[in-house]
């Protein structure tokens, strides 16, 4: 089999208030044989602000970073799911007009043909890799580990421009946790807004989302929450309320089960709020 | 054109060339809406919005102008989709938030809410360093929003930013990228924003 290999976008936060997030990315993509070349010199792509303000903004910042990935032949790998809407937001729209197209071509001064294709880390590692080559390389099964899987809205929605999985009940999170032996749960808040763009703005609202997430997720017996996104990660984590759930990125759970070695995952299980490994612990996982 | 309704609020002017210049500028087929009401219901913020997204909607084809735009509800939508994804006509209705956004911005509305202020914080720390700078982005904001005078908010932030901050999870300086000329061209050329 041909080594997959993608130009990876990491995205603002995963330089700083998601770094955990980066850390293991490139932990799970190396047991697995993925092969992620940052990509040169990249932007933010401008995530809610761009679009709220000014439409060609929005398109012409994740519009550089496509330009560069197609200049080096190379598809690309999200990590984040506010970038990864809006570089298939971008890319569905540019596809559709092509005189939008040159403009924009002319505003980022690159060649840019809309060739480019974007997936989430999740998708790579369920449909490229594979669940049943995933299944045969893990280590670690994270048996007894009760997990709701969190797909929020920007990987699922709109549907006909993610084209990622169901809009409403959508499962591929949960695979890839039964692919690494964990126990998804079946729960109501799977694709539930975790108030997003309103992190600093709305302080409020947040609170409110991401407590009724939390509390859905204890209800349903959950151990703790597995995020796909840093933004959605951030609002669970740090503005949860009533409860102390643990929240967890898919990437963190997929490492420890797939061999990672403990000085590796001790350094960016340390850097959540709400602590997980008491009950990765308790299961015997670490 | 002008024309005089009565409404639940008494007289009230309304502007049928509004209801065509958020037509065409979200593409979005506003006048399928037949009041079903499935954004509403499952729209997470629509309990701190002035008006919820269908009466939103229904006010836009009146051409309600004034009582749409200095209404928060584009401001507090958190454009998660979920409204256009259950809509039954397929209406655009996060396409239609975003024209009222970029109307309202355009026209100096003064909204009923910071939210424009935090996308301006937001995208100046993105054409200044090409990336977010997410610790300049909080302390940025916290002033110039004045929540920094919010002593509850500000305490329970400042503990928090200390947990963060202490699990290295801020990075203290900005990176820079090499391209910035290039973002700078991108923001001169595609306009002004709000």
């Amino acid at each position: 089999m041909e080594k997959i290999k993608y130009g990876y976008y990491p995205g603002c936060s995963l330089e700083s208030t998601a770094i955990e997030y980066n850390h293991s990315v490139h932990a799970t993509a190396k047991l697995l044989d993925v092969e992620l070349v940052e990509l040169d010199d990249w932007n933010c792509c401008g995530a809610s602000s761009g679009h709220c303000t000014n439409y060609e903004l929005s398109l012409a910042l994740p519009a550089r970073n496509l330009a560069i990935a197609e200049k080096a032949g190379l598809n690309i790998a999200v990590a984040c799911a506010a970038c990864y809407l809006r570089f298939k937001q971008t890319t569905h729209d540019l596809r559709k007009d092509k005189q939008l197209l040159q403009k924009i071509e002319t505003i980022i001064e690159m060649p840019y043909q809309a060739r480019t294709e974007t997936r989430h880390l999740v998708e790579i590692f369920a449909r490229e890799v594979g669940l049943d080559e995933i299944k045969k390389r893990l280590k670690k099964p994270l048996r007894g580990l009760k997990l709701a899987s969190y797909y929020g809205c920007y990987l699922v929605r709109p549907p006909e421009v993610t084209q990622f999985d169901d809009p409403e009940s959508p499962h591929l999170l949960d695979d890839l946790m039964s692919a690494v032996g964990g126990e998804p749960v079946d729960w109501t808040h799977k694709v539930e807004c975790c108030g997003g763009s309103l992190l600093l703005g709305r302080v409020d609202i947040v609170k409110k989302l991401t407590d009724d997430i939390c509390r859905a997720a204890i209800d349903a017996g959950a151990d703790g929450i597995v995020a796909a996104c840093p933004l959605c990660m951030a609002n669970l984590d740090t503005r949860q309320t009533t409860t102390k759930m643990p929240v967890i990125h898919f990437s963190e759970l997929m490492a420890i089960a797939l061999g990672a070695e403990p000085k590796e995952y001790s350094k960016w299980l340390k850097k959540h709020i709400n602590n997980p490994a008491p009950v990765l612990k308790e299961r015997g996982l670490i | 054109m002008t024309v005089q309704l009565v409404t639940a609020q008494g007289k009230e002017s309304a502007d049928t060339a509004f209801y065509q210049t958020v037509k065409e500028k979200s593409g979005a087929r506003l006048e399928r809406c037949y009041q079903c009401v499935a954004c509403s219901s499952g729209c997470p913020s629509a309990y701190q919005m002035d008006y919820p997204p269908h009466q939103l909607l229904r006010m836009v084809q009146l051409g309600l102008k004034d009582r749409v735009l200095k209404s928060n509800t584009y401001w507090i939508c958190l454009s998660c989709e979920t409204c256009a994804t259950r809509c039954p006509n397929n209406i655009e209705i996060v396409m239609v938030m975003d024209t009222l956004r970029h109307l309202a911005l355009a026209e100096k509305i003064k909204g009923a809410t910071k939210l424009p202020l935090f996308h301006r914080t937001f995208l100046g720390d993105v054409k200044l360093f090409g990336r977010i700078y997410e610790l300049g982005l909080i302390l940025w904001y916290t002033i110039f929003s004045g929540n920094i005078f919010k002593l509850k908010g500000l305490m329970q932030d400042a503990l928090l930013g200390v947990k963060m901050f202490s699990r290295g999870k801020l990075a203290i300086l900005p990176h820079r990228i090499k391209g910035q000329k290039a973002i700078k061209r991108i923001y001169d050329l595609t306009g002004k924003t709000g």
